[in-house]
């Protein structure tokens, strides 16, 4: 089977000709990079994504602490992770980097912070 | 009155960038006003990731990025006034602000910097016809109120314009459990980068319409529902491709434009294409002594460029400050052929120097040119070039002479 994916890994954008059967691909071209490669690899076997949202703060200064995975899952799982992170609450400070969930439903990655939201006067 | 021998106006990624590297490069007296009462600029609302690709190798969300500059500045004791607007800038650099905490302020400076970013085109730009509900919003003010103020704008929600940041909130509110019913391009051509495209739309079944646009506006209080229409090759809405779709939200990604209203009271000269300064290759404006980079100067896809473009913009100033001038420019850059502008406009034809520009219209199996009269300055073979992706060059100072004007096309 022939498709063209586009590889989201960097701006750059590649347009990829991969050709494959089921899981294994024979060849790719139109992209820059061996993470080209990968992608289409990853994206037959098992399609991934890192997701960024938002979890409340109280006494903060600011009502959101913006938040993201440290490592891509399942496409598949992504609505499952918004659930598990839309029930958490954090309280005023959080720095950027501090771990909201660790390993999210068994997935392999992290929840963090991605700004630091100091205690309101 | 005060004085300083720079004033950054804006304290985003471009404005602080430049502050860091003015130290660096020896200029102590550096003052940076940003409006917010927090530095960082549009990055603080930029919550997905994919920052830092190109400058950290890795992949971070807007306020990541935004933090490693805010820590850098506050390292070495930058002076920054936040929740201070800048009302005025004259010819003779003397800059007028206002701040809560600090009143009036008046300051002469050596060098003015330009880093006041760009804001969104708003449907009165489109001037599309309707009624005037609750319920349509810019890309921008939308993810303002989802990712900063914790208010969820709508449930039933069309886009139109294909912008990125249109993208990205498409993803953002299905995220969020609203339904993005689809988004409305009227080129045939998405503005936004191919990537966002796989990650915002076809990841999450959002269909894009090309060639399409919106007619109408309907709802009393709130939106109750858009007519889209399909538009011929001259963006004309095509009679009879007409169809009414119910929503409560209608988001606006529609374009960006360099927000100059201070430059021009400055009297820098804008260029009408790019909306932003005519240049030199010092990021210097016709007016000496005020420079400027970053979105206020040409809208850019990614901020890494930012950042680095009001890196060179510092290199220049900090020589303009502690030399007293620069180099003239006097040859002048042309866009050619399927080139829509170029940045510098002018240059000296002695110093090495990044050149960035767009084409008009998406093209396959292209070259990139770079011409002074006969003699072919660079050339670059692209597989594909198109009007969302900003190309930059490299132009090395010993490619150039400095006795004839520079064309820049695409064949």
């Amino acid at each position: 089977m022939k498709r063209t994916f586009t590889c989201i890994v960097c701006p750059n954008g590649c347009e990829i000709e991969a050709e494959y059967e089921g899981t294994e691909v024979f060849s790719v071209t139109g992209n820059l990079c061996p993470k080209g490669k990968a992608y289409v690899t990853q994206e037959l076997v098992d399609p991934r994504r890192t997701i960024a949202t938002s979890v409340r703060v109280e006494g903060g200064t600011l009502p959101l602490a913006s938040v993201r995975l440290t490592r891509p899952i399942p496409k598949a799982r992504i609505f499952d992770v918004m659930r598990e992170i839309n029930r958490q609450t954090l309280t005023a400070p959080v720095r950027i980097g501090d771990v909201v969930i660790r390993d999210v439903l068994g997935l392999g990655s992290d929840v963090i912070v991605t700004k630091h939201i100091e205690k309101a006067q | 009155m005060m004085h300083r021998q720079a004033v950054i106006v804006g304290g985003g990624p471009a404005g602080l960038a430049a502050a860091l590297r003015l130290r660096e490069k020896g200029v102590q007296d550096i003052l940076v006003l940003e409006r917010e009462q927090l530095l960082g600029g549009i990055l603080r609302q930029c919550i997905h990731d994919g920052f830092g690709l190109t400058r950290f190798g890795e992949s971070l969300s807007g306020p990541e990025y935004a933090q490693r500059f805010i820590d850098r500045v506050k390292a070495a004791n930058l002076e920054c006034l936040t929740d201070c607007t800048v009302l005025d800038i004259t010819p003779e650099k003397v800059v007028t602000a206002a701040s809560r905490a600090k009143g009036l302020l008046q300051i002469q400076a050596d060098a003015v910097l330009l880093t006041m970013g760009c804001r969104e085109r708003t449907r009165g730009a489109l001037a599309t016809p309707g009624t005037r509900p609750a319920g349509v919003y810019t890309a921008g003010v939308a993810q303002n109120y989802i990712n900063l103020q914790n208010i969820m704008v709508g449930h039933e929600v069309v886009i139109l314009g294909s912008g990125d940041i249109g993208l990205i909130m498409a993803r953002r509110m299905t995220l969020e459990g609203a339904h993005v019913k689809g988004v409305y391009e009227v080129q045939p051509y998405p503005s936004g980068l191919p990537r966002n495209i796989e990650q915002c739309l076809n990841d999450y079944g959002i269909p894009l319409h090309l060639s399409h646009t919106v007619v109408d506006i309907r709802g009393r209080e709130r939106l109750t529902s858009v007519v889209v229409a399909q538009c011929d090759e001259r963006f004309r809405p095509i009679p009879g491709t007409e169809e009414e779709i119910p929503c409560d939200t209608l988001i606006l990604s529609v374009g960006l434009i360099p927000e100059n209203e201070l430059s021009l009271a400055a009297g820098v000269e804008l260029d009408a294409r790019t909306r932003g300064a005519f240049v030199d290759e010092h990021c210097q404006t016709q007016v000496p002594g005020i420079f400027a980079a970053g979105n206020v100067l040409h809208v850019h896809d990614l901020v890494d460029f930012v950042s680095l473009e009001a890196e060179a913009l510092a290199d220049s100033a900090a020589e303009y400050i502690l030399k007293g001038s620069l180099p003239a420019c006097c040859l002048e850059v042309r866009a050619g052929q399927n080139v829509g502008h170029v940045i510098p406009q002018r240059i000296s034809g002695t110093r090495s120097f990044t050149l960035s520009l767009r084409v008009r219209q998406p093209l396959t199996d292209v070259s990139v040119v770079v011409r002074q009269g006969d003699r072919e300055v660079l050339r670059k073979k692209m597989r594909k070039a198109l009007p969302a992706e900003m190309i930059q060059l490299p132009i090395r100072a010993e490619k150039l002479t400095d006795s004839a004007d520079m064309e820049v096309y695409v064949e």
